[in-house]
């Protein structure tokens, strides 16, 4: 049976399709058959940050009209094997998301792929609603910010109260925290929430923490997931936070900041 | 930080400190909210203006709240302060 994993944070900008195209990409390079599916109806981006906008053709709304069938929207991707793409529409409204339409399009999906990762849209409108309905898994993307702090705890309450595994009374959807655009320096000089009190407030289970990196503007400038570079810092803290998400137990890195070198600790940085 | 930044008297507290402290407060509220039904917002919203009817009063002084103790035990406290009388 598939698992569905939703990739959201109710704040935008804090890294949902970064961390939902690096995850996607880290199952399917272990071997997973995966997909990545875009929920943010009007604003498409996915397929950018994958690498595959110019190959789009159908999407993930014509195949809830029945416009196109899954074979024909689901976008292969080049660099590995086991892993699709299932773009947003650039056209139409949000409302075309429907949870009869949905649930349909991830059942069937369920019946061929191994894990089904949803990249939610900000907010808490219709798509977002949708992109965690059908969850079992919750990864919330965090900054260690107040705004992004305070906007996690809204989506975890969403989570327990308006997903389906809440309504039909089922085990809840696993929570886990993800925290991007971490800068350990700044926690030492007391500017940024430190990760224990990110998650001394949420409460949820830490899964990843991506350090602030300049890899990751340069894989999007390219199209490349990031953790496609295992040389990045946040490459890495990728390729780990997906190790945990298949059950492994590893310390966290990049927690600490670099050492400086002689000249940088007499006149900062 | 580099060497001279010990030599500045700079001991205000961090802005992370403030930060979870801001953050903790909003969110034990965001909790205490994110358990009452769907309709306590409305209910709450009805009740302070059939309140205003008869009792000139503002918004901050009228404080409708949800308490569930236990599962079988919830609480709805209304707290009104009433104007002086002249």
């Amino acid at each position: 049976m598939a698992q569905i994993i939703v990739v959201t944070s109710g704040k935008g900008g804090v890294g949902k399709t970064t961390s939902s195209a690096a995850i996607a990409t880290g199952l399917a390079m272990k071997g997973h058959k995966t997909v990545v599916i875009d929920f943010d109806i009007g604003l498409r981006n996915l397929d950018l940050i994958m690498g595959c906008e110019r190959r789009v053709v159908y999407d993930f709304v014509n195949v809830i009209n029945g416009e196109a069938n899954l074979n024909q929207a689901l976008i292969k991707d080049k660099r590995t094997p086991k892993l699709f793409v299932l773009p947003a529409s650039q056209t139409r409204d949000k409302d075309a998301l429907t949870k009869e339409g949905v649930g349909k399009v991830l059942e069937d999906l369920a019946k061929d792929f191994e894990y089904i990762i949803c990249d939610s849209p900000a907010g808490i409108e219709t798509g977002a609603m949708m992109a965690l309905y059908f969850a079992d898994v919750a990864i919330v993307t965090t900054n260690p910010e107040v705004s992004s702090v305070r906007d996690s705890d809204r989506i975890l309450g969403m989570l327990q109260s308006k997903s389906k595994r809440a309504e039909d009374g089922l085990e809840p959807v696993k929570e886990y925290l993800l925290l991007t655009r971490y800068s350990p320096a700044r926690v030492t000089t007391g500017e940024m929430l430190s990760v224990q009190d990110v998650e001394e407030i949420l409460a949820i289970p830490l899964i990843g923490v991506i350090p602030e990196s300049q890899a990751v503007l340069k894989a999007s400038n390219s199209g490349v997931p990031v953790i496609i570079d295992q040389e990045s810092d946040a490459g890495m803290a990728y390729s780990d936070a997906v190790e945990r998400l298949l059950g492994e137990e590893l310390p966290f890195r990049f927690l600490k900041e670099e050492k400086k070198g002689f000249l940088k600790r007499i006149f900062g940085s | 930080m580099s060497l001279l930044d010990y030599f500045k008297t700079n001991k205000k507290p961090s802005t992370a400190v403030t930060a979870k402290e801001r953050l903790q407060i909003i969110v034990a509220h965001q909790r205490g909210e994110r358990d009452a039904p769907d309709y306590f917002p409305q209910m709450k919203q009805e009740i302070i203006e059939v309140i205003r009817k008869y009792v000139q009063v503002g918004p901050d002084q009228v404080s409708v709240q949800l308490d569930q103790n236990d599962e079988n035990l919830s609480v709805l406290e209304l707290n009104v302060t009433l104007p002086e009388q002249n």
